[in-house]
């Protein structure tokens, strides 16, 4: 098999599902039955009078294996459609992280300092405190999170991806 | 349709309405408001197993040998694990099945309820689809949208769970015409600019080939047709998965036989070396192709499938179509018609020359014996005492099982039923009893070891039952044969709990169940008893004491190419397997 020699790329998944019991653990046993990687996943309804849901899922594999993955997703009796918005459109992509950070003087000067820088916002504050908010793609809240850890960083609460295509067109 | 009827009523009405006569099940606690209403009807005809994987191979043998759906009715908890063996089964082989399990009343579920399981949880990964009716109202959308499911697309098996107060409750019925999918809907056509690329390849061939399984059968016999007069037309050699013999007579000289593991000489060979490979509805299964490196090295790959995952699944291909076969056959013929050009009549020469120099090797040929039974020999003589009549073959898993697909031929399609994808032993018996109630009057053979066919033989209760005449069969060679065949290979001979000791007397225990048994030793009594066994107006047993040590072959080691393989009348066993091989199963 020519797998070994296929490069290995990260790619956003979007899938719209019946939003029915169930369908998530039909998802997510996929994954797991077939040896395939999630490195985030994001679920929630997003039409309310067709009772649909959005799956996003980021996973890293090699193309044949992307291509396994679609082509497995669209299998599954629920699911409506599967788009890998990375190789099939231009995408936007976002993440929410919840941010704790504990420390005292030039720290906690410095971490309010570098929150601003990254336009995050501080929603929980105590003397020895904050819990930032940020948004912004996977990079960036990386980056946020890796300046935080010397300046007392304790706690991290992701979202996971959420990606839509640009332009006017519906998926 | 404005009249409410419990929901136990709609389950037997939309069957009803779905065509369906058999039922294989098993009574219990949750399903007692179904088996009461089928208590009260006569439409329907309830076969009852003696254990709940009994059914689903009933059913799994009844779909094959139809082309319609199996249905298998069971209770809560064990009636639903037991049966999930069954739904492995016929998710791996694309069996179309519905299983209707019951569940505990719906306030009950999560409470760890006496026989409750979590039956979707478990049958997730083992089914097509699976349904937890929560509601009375959405009873027969379910279970006509089950049917659709099953059977339409790449066929598999569906679980319905319903919990017991669903049965009692009253609800509104639907028909199967006003129920449509929103989501579910398999492409049938091929795209016609991939089938014009494959007639390309398939008219510029030097050495071509078709390889074809299971897909074939499940399309139909219209499927079927269609192989034959494009085989005939392009004059190509063609072989076939174990799943898909039947689908091509192997009585025609363009048959080379099965392919894969121990498929022949001819037909790996023809694998190995052919320039363009035409699989349709076979999955690159790892029997066919042993070590992925070397499967046909120089060919370009066409690949017929309804199943889009199949596509690049395993082996990537050059032209692939996704799209029910006899559809696709059908168009492809039409092209190929069309066009002027047409295969190389002295490469195809060249080519039948050289397969006809790999199948003088006689790769099938074994050493007979006056004093014992060849196992070979006697699957032959049930061939040569059995062909041209009305017969079905069902067969357990293991040596046995690949001498029948080797030394007993198929004309037709739908005649061969045997576990390929899971190898589940104990498929036979419940398989020849679900055949035999879809065509009571044919002839009905399990193919058995005697290892295999202990895993399920309570149902010959059934057959007896039912008065269901199926012959089972048994090449007793009082081993596991296929285990201590691959001991031999690659663990020393060490022979670590493959015999089969204290067995049964198996013409006593055919007496003790109401059957017939029968015994055969030498060579020179076996045809009387195969005659006799034959004749015989019931279930027999029929005990055939074969030569203990006999191997099969040809055989491809794991971790081995098809031009690589093992065959009987060179080295036997005597080879060295890499490491990476011996990992393979």
């Amino acid at each position: 098999m020519m797998s070994e020699e296929q490069p290995i790329n990260t790619h956003t998944i979007a899938a719209l599902v019946d939003n029915e019991a169930g369908v998530l653990a039909r998802v997510i046993g996929l994954f797991s039955g077939r040896g395939y990687n999630i490195d985030s996943l994001t679920v929630a309804e997003v039409n309310e009078d067709e009772h649909m849901s959005r799956i996003t899922i980021v996973t890293t594999a090699t193309p044949q294996v992307i291509n396994q993955i679609k082509a497995q997703l669209q299998r599954l009796v629920p699911v409506h459609r599967v788009v890998d918005l990375t190789v099939e459109t231009d995408s936007v992509e976002r993440e929410l992280a919840l941010v704790k950070v504990t420390g005292k003087g030039n720290d906690r000067v410095e971490a309010l300092r570098m929150s601003e820088a990254f336009r995050a916002r501080v929603i929980d504050a105590t003397p020895e405190s904050f819990v930032f908010e940020i948004t912004g793609n996977t990079a960036k809240i990386d980056a946020f999170i890796g300046l935080m850890v010397p300046l007392g960083l304790q706690e991290v609460s992701r979202t996971g991806v959420a990606a839509i295509a640009r332009g006017p067109e519906r998926m | 349709m404005s009249e409410k009827l419990t929901g136990a009523q709609i389950v037997l009405k939309a069957l009803k309405d779905q065509g369906v006569g058999h039922i294989f099940g098993y009574p219990g606690g949750a399903v007692l408001p179904i088996y009461d209403e089928i208590f009260q009807q006569e439409d329907i005809e309830h076969i009852l197993v003696r254990h709940e994987q009994g059914a689903t191979h009933a059913a799994e043998g009844y779909a094959r040998s139809t082309g319609k759906c199996g249905v298998v009715l069971v209770t809560s908890g064990p009636g639903a694990t037991n049966a999930v063996t069954g739904l492995t089964d016929a998710l791996m082989d694309s069996i179309p099945m519905v299983c209707i399990t019951g569940q505990v009343a719906t306030h009950l579920i999560g409470n760890d309820a006496f026989q409750e399981a979590d039956t979707v949880g478990i049958t997730r990964p083992c089914t097509k689809h699976n349904y937890l009716v929560k509601s009375v109202d959405d009873l027969a959308r379910i279970i006509h949208e089950a049917f659709h499911v099953a059977t339409s697309g790449r066929p598999g098996p569906v679980v319905i769970d319903i919990p017991k107060d669903i049965q009692f409750n009253l609800g509104k019925y639907v028909k199967p015409e006003t129920v449509r999918h929103k989501t579910y809907q398999p492409q049938i056509k091929g795209d016609m600019e991939a089938i014009k690329q494959a007639v390309d390849l398939i008219t510029s061939a030097k050495k071509p080939l078709f390889y074809t399984g299971g897909g074939v059968i499940n399309s139909g016999p219209k499927a079927s047709q269609l192989l034959r007069e494009f085989v005939k037309l392009t004059g190509f050699p063609i072989t076939s998965t174990l799943m898909g013999l039947g689908s091509f007579p192997s009585a025609d000289n363009q048959w080379l036989g099965m392919l894969g593991m121990h498929g022949t000489y001819e037909a790996n060979l023809a694998m190995h070396d052919c320039d363009v490979m035409i699989n349709i509805g076979a999955r690159f299964d790892d029997r066919i192709t042993g070590l992925l490196e070397k499967f046909a090295p120089n060919s370009k790959k066409i690949h017929v499938d309804i199943d889009p995952s199949s596509i690049n699944k395993n082996v990537m291909v050059d032209v692939g179509i996704v799209g029910d076969v006899a559809h696709v056959l059908e168009d492809m013929l039409r092209v190929y018609k069309s066009r002027s050009s047409k295969p190389d009549a002295a490469a195809m020469k060249a080519w039948w020359a050289e397969i006809e120099g790999w199948r003088a090797r006689k790769c099938l040929a074994y050493t007979p014996d006056k004093k014992s039974i060849k196992p070979q020999y006697a699957v032959e003589r049930l061939y040569e005492l059995t062909k041209g009549g009305d017969t079905y073959i069902t067969t357990e898993v293991g040596q046995h099982q690949m001498w029948a697909a080797q030394y007993y031929r198929f004309e037709d399609p739908n005649r061969w039923m045997t576990s390929g994808g899971l190898g589940t032993m104990g498929y036979g018996i419940p398989a020849a009893v679900g055949v035999q109630v879809a065509h009571p009057k044919s002839l009905v053979i399990d193919i058995a070891g005697e290892a295999s066919v202990q895993m399920t033989m309570q149902e010959l209760s059934t057959a007896v039952q039912y008065r269901l005449p199926i012959k089972i069969f048994i090449l007793n060679n009082e081993y596991m044969g296929m285990v201590r065949q691959w001991q031999e290979l690659l663990h020393g001979g060490r022979y670590s709990s493959s015999y089969s000791e204290a067995l049964p007397d198996f013409v006593k225990l055919a007496e003790a169940y109401g059957a017939t048994g029968i015994r055969a030793e030498t060579p020179d009594e076996l045809d009387d008893a195969i005659k006799k066994m034959i004749a015989t107006d019931g279930p027999v047993i029929f005990d055939c004491i074969v030569t203990k040590d006999e191997n099969c072959f040809p055989m491809i080691p794991s971790g081995a190419a098809h031009n690589e393989m093992l065959l009987a009348d060179d080295q036997g066993l005597d080879v060295e397997v890499s490491d990476a091989g011996k990992a393979m199963v």
